[in-house]
């Protein structure tokens, strides 16, 4: 098999290729490590050598495994033993866990040997991937724009045929978004399906890792082997029921819920959703074109399309997260001092200070945007603020839980457009977060919720993908990959393009 | 001017004595080398997460159980955020305002609260001699770091730090029982910290409190809050106002100095751990807290009270000096036709008055048995009391069984009425000047006269029985 | 909406040293998140309990149970300072 059939397969097609002795594990392994080794996107932060450790075992093993060797790229804040884990900070530029994340070393046991860490927004905190400390990922369909964020790397890699598939985390959007952005699949489980241990913290109450690739079966395959109750993580779950691989080819029955609130008013003349200050959240027109035109094509295959569903509290999910998030961050990120590991300032520091270290430490090994969110989380819960924005956060989280819940007992999925519009310019909304975060406006809600939510590309605006987001009740992903799955094939989407 | 009262608080950190630490599943350590007892979790190294130990939830329901306190049904753990070395994550996982157990008193302190948390590991701060490149260094050891602790918090009911530290030992007599933990101060595992303020002598309002840290002896915990109750009382009475601070005693100088500067007044930013769930006591949990209580010292003292009609000085004795608890009822259960308080009087005055501070009567030669049979013919008059008190001596040096040293030394109480008559018949004849002193009202003179029988019988004689013969003959 | 002061007493409690040109922008940008975040503060949230889970979960305790530790070498490994005689991790003195 030549370098480009193999890359031309799909991951779960190449898993079977391997099985039935058709590929082997290596030449596969090799086929995607050359071409990761010649990224121009600066996807990766970390790459496999030759010949090297992958976590997975040899070769030759790899074929009895149901992943059968199909190498995994893993977004750089999952912990792997002996491996750079840096989350794309430079506070831990170098850092190397004695530890392997449970949801890495699950798919490793599976037979997914790891190919390379991916380039990731700082800590996660990103809808751009501009803000990595090591430098900006470039997006395979035109590279004077952002794959998204803050998995980034994870997404770029997968849609430029550097990775067969990878794992990314979505906190707000994390892996919807970007994937949106690279036209590939994006899928943020159950919160509590897989295990966060060994995830470098964002927020605690919103972190969830997933699949990122190039569609939806490889998605499956790769959550099936993800999920499940860990002991070392106090809010993992086990699914009522396992992952199947999807094989649903219409959508017959199947109510599929178009709030006003997340997708611009449903004709009503508004071009846009609104924000709660009556903000836009800026659904672009070809964005919300080719969402109707999915949406057209659903009720072909069956569906049928719920108008009237409404989420009163959406429009204010992103002014909760915008809350939380931080909070739990500047909490979270409190461990990054200078004492066990990572940066310890020195230069200009008396070494004699203890609180100067800190402080230098601090300064020095953090980006703009975490030491904002650092800021925004302190502030949010010190003292005489925190009724005032931690505490009614949550109360609004329990509103937009309530109105979900209240939506599932009308449709079985909601559909919305996963970001406002389409990949954008390196450096266009660098300078206004505010800007920046409306790119979470639609993937927020149901990060809030806990849901599951697919994001599926569903065409393209002036040659950019364009992402479609399925959202369902919790522990509905088997029903969702099968509905992502019969949209996917009807939309036929052709991602060949970034890997050329 | 008038008269100021010690409002005081105290503060416990109890180490519970679990296998693993609170959040992960190091074992606890007893001074292995420094840093050989962690993992990623007490580290606090990225992307490590807590998960609750069972027995440490168990561990804190006995406590709540015991001291009467109402279980919370869900509890949830907070974090507690701020930056130290020993503090890996730069939070504390504590419990805030849903804590594991709320009310509740032992003896006469109440308790307002009882929480579960995570203990710091320890920090060493390298002197003088350990400097290192001309600057101050400390090292950390997180070997401690993630022991479980209970902190048990109190009303402001004590007024005195004698009252403070007796109240202590009583909690830490009540601690050790339930097998909760080792509540040894030198070793760290018990550790107390007080919060005293002034008020005036019948004032209903609490004065400004500070705060003063871990006290690690019970001596100088009744120094350090003497120390600080004179420290405030200085400053009231001169027309200051106390501060609010958290203070450190040095148990050397005997100084009292501000641990943290008033810039940095904390501001913890307590929020519900996302990384934990809430924690549910089911039916199960609470069966087996409750079949792990033991009776406490104060439901004991209640009991003797009640149930024996002990004086409440003997029932505060024997509940709260265990040893002695057990041995009255040992010798209780030996069926001697004995009261009850008259057993007791000779346990609590007469065998611990002879064996001393601090020595255990469960290793001594003298039996419950014993202890029991002697009262008993003491009760009967069979011997006086003087006799039995020469048994006990010779039973606690010895051993042995009190009726037959009765016999062998010949202790027996004189059974013939007619012949202590003629004995202290005797006795007057030999002392004229004292009978004709009684006689004439003295009634003080009548110990030579009393001295010279018992005497003669070797103690055996009953006292009243000869102080009214006295009489009898004299005519008075 | 969020002055100097209050940026610096934030800073402070966050350990994290601004340089001056940093003090101004984030004073603007927190004003302009937090006027956009405070919307939340108009909504009717009488009686509405807070969510700090989504999913209930069950059987979260750890048995008392324990498990290998890290050698000691794994644990200093990656620390920027340690001991002279090996065994811990060096800070500045906090009683400097
Ligand atoms: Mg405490
Ligand atoms: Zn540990």
């Amino acid at each position: 098999m030549s370098s480009a059939d193999i890359i031309a397969l799909s991951a779960a097609e190449a898993a079977h290729q391997i099985a039935t002795g058709a590929l082997s594990a290596n030449d596969l392994f090799e086929a995607y490590r050359a071409r990761a080794q010649a990224d121009d996107l600066n996807c990766f932060t970390w790459l496999a050598s030759a010949g090297g450790e992958t976590g997975a075992g040899a070769a030759e093993d790899l074929r009895e495994r149901p992943l059968a060797g199909v190498p995994l790229a893993v977004k750089d804040l999952f912990c792997t033993a002996g491996i750079p884990s840096q989350s794309g900070s430079k506070i831990l530029a170098g850092y190397e866990p004695p530890y392997t994340a449970t949801a890495v070393a699950r798919l490793q046991t599976a037979g997914a040997p790891l190919l390379g860490k991916t380039n990731q927004d700082e800590f996660a905190m990103g809808s751009s991937n501009e803000n990595s400390a090591f430098g900006p990922v470039l997006n395979p369909w035109d590279r004077e724009r952002v794959p998204g964020g803050s998995s980034g790397g994870s997404a770029a890699a997968v849609a430029a045929g550097l990775a067969p598939w990878a794992l990314g985390t979505d906190t707000g959007g994390s892996i919807r978004q970007p994937a949106a952005l690279c036209g590939i699949v994006g899928l943020k489980p159950t919160y509590g399906a897989v295990s966060r241990y060994g995830m470098i913290a964002f927020a605690s109450s919103l972190d969830q890792a997933g699949p990122l690739t190039r569609d939806v079966t490889d998605a499956a395959l790769l959550l099936k082997h993800m999920v499940g109750r860990d002991p070392r993580d106090a809010t993992s779950l086990r699914l009522p029921t396992e992952i199947e691989l999807p094989g649903r080819e219409d959508l017959k029955g199947v109510r599929l819920g178009v709030p006003a609130e997340l997708t611009g008013g449903s004709g009503e003349g508004d071009a846009g959703g609104r924000g709660a200050d009556g903000r836009e959240a800026g659904i672009e027109p070809g964005v919300l074109d080719a969402f109707r035109a999915a949406l057209g094509l659903a009720a072909d295959l069956g569906a049928e399309i719920v108008e009237t569903v409404s989420l009163p509290h959406a429009p204010h999910a992103l002014s909760a997260y915008y809350v939380l998030a931080p909070a739990e961050a500047s909490s979270n990120l409190a461990r990054f001092d200078g004492v066990r590991y990572g940066l310890r300032a020195r230069e200009g520091a008396t070494e004699s200070d203890l609180l100067e270290m800190y402080e230098r430490t601090r300064h020095d090994g953090f980006g703009p945007e975490v030491k904002r969110r650092i800021m925004l989380g302190t502030y949010a819960l010190s003292a005489g603020y925190y009724d005032a924005y931690y505490g009614r956060a949550q109360r609004v989280r329990t509103r937009i839980a309530e109105d979900f819940a209240g939506a599932f007992a009308e449709v079985d999925f909601i559909v919305t457009p996963t970001a406002p519009t389409v990949a954008f310019e390196l450096g266009s909304k660098t300078d206004d977060p505010l800007a920046m975060y409306m790119n979470d406006y639609c993937t927020v809600p149901m990060s809030l919720a806990g849901i599951p939510a697919i994001s599926i590309p569903c065409g393209l605006s002036d040659g950019l993908p364009i992402g479609l987001q399925l959202a369902g009740p919790a522990f509905s992903e088997n029903e969702l990959l099968d509905a992502a799955y019969a949209l996917e094939s009807a939309l036929g989407f052709d991602g060949s393009l970034a890997r050329a | 001017m008038s008269e100021l009262e010690p409002v005081i608080g105290l503060e416990i950190h109890v180490q519970l004595k679990t296998r693993t630490k609170m959040f992960c599943g190091c074992e606890l350590s007893f001074g292995e080398p420094p840093n050989t007892r962690t993992c990623p979790v007490c580290l606090g190294l990225p992307g490590a997460l807590p998960v609750a130990n069972a027995q440490a939830i168990h561990l804190g329901l006995v406590i709540g159980l015991a001291l009467g306190s109402t279980l919370a049904p869900r509890s949830v753990f907070h974090r507690k955020n701020y930056f130290y070395p020993d503090l890996p994550k730069g939070y504390q996982i504590s419990q805030y305002d849903e804590p594991l157990c709320g009310g509740g008193s032992l003896g006469e302190v109440r308790i307002h609260r009882v929480h579960l948390e995570e203990d710091a590991a320890k920090l060493t701060h390298v002197g003088e001699s350990g400097r290192i490149h001309g600057s101050h260094e400390s090292v950390v050891d997180f070997n401690r770091g993630g022991t479980p602790l209970a902190e048990i918090v109190t009303e402001p009911d004590l007024r005195s730090a004698e009252q403070a530290s007796e109240w202590l030992k009583l909690l830490r007599t009540t601690l050790r029982q339930l097998g909760v933990s080792d509540v040894n101060m030198e070793e760290g595992s018990l550790r107390c910290d007080a919060n005293i303020s002034l008020r005036p002598t019948g004032s209903q309002e609490l004065g400004t409190k500070t705060e003063l840290k871990n006290m690690n002896s019970f001596r100088f915990i009744e120094r350090g809050i003497d120390a600080e109750i004179a420290r405030q009382e200085r400053i009231l009475n001169d027309g200051g106002q106390v501060e609010q601070e958290t203070l450190h005693y040095d148990p050397n100088s005997g100084a009292i100095t501000s641990l943290r500067s008033k810039e940095e007044a904390h501001d913890y930013r307590y929020f519900p751990e996302p990384d934990l769930v809430p924690v549910r006591i089911d039916e199960q949990m609470l069966a087996r807290a409750q079949g792990a209580l033991v009776e406490l010292p104060a439901a004991r003292a209640e009991r003797f009270e009640r149930e024996l009609g002990l004086s409440a000085d003997s029932a505060r004795m024997l509940a709260f000096r265990a040893e002695f608890g057990g041995f009255f009822e040992a010798a209780l259960s030996a069926q001697v036709d004995v009261a009850s308080q008259v057993l007791a009087n000779w346990v609590t005055v007469e065998l611990a008055g002879r064996l001393g501070d601090g020595v255990d009567p469960t290793g001594a030669h003298v039996t419950p048995r014993a202890i029991a049979e002697l009262a008993g013919m003491v009760s009967a008059k069979q011997i006086s009391v003087g006799a039995a008190r020469q048994v006990l001596d010779k039973l606690i040096a010895e051993g042995g069984d009190p009726a037959e040293i009765v016999q062998a030394e010949g202790l027996q109480s004189l059974g013939d009425p007619d012949e202590l008559a003629d004995i202290v018949a005797a006795a007057l004849a030999a002392n004229p000047d004292a009978a004709t002193r009684v006689r004439e009202g003295n009634a003080k003179a009548i110990g030579p006269i009393v001295g010279h029988v018992m005497r003669e019988t070797k103690g055996r004689a009953d006292g009243g029985e000869v102080t009214r013969l006295v009489h009898e003959q004299l005519g008075v | 909406m969020i002055d100097r002061e209050q940026v610096l007493h934030v800073a402070r409690l966050a350990r994290l040293r601004l340089d001056e040109e940093e003090i101004e922008p984030l004073a603007r940008e927190l004003s302009a998140i937090l006027d956009h975040v405070a919307h939340i503060g108009e909504l009717d949230l009488d009686g509405v309990a807070p969510t700090s889970h989504v999913v209930e979960i069950e059987d979260a305790l750890r048995a008392d149970e324990p498990h290998e530790c890290l050698p000691r070498a794994v644990a200093l490994a990656q620390a920027p300072a340690v001991s002279p005689d090996g065994k811990g991790f060096a800070v500045p003195s906090p009683q400097a």
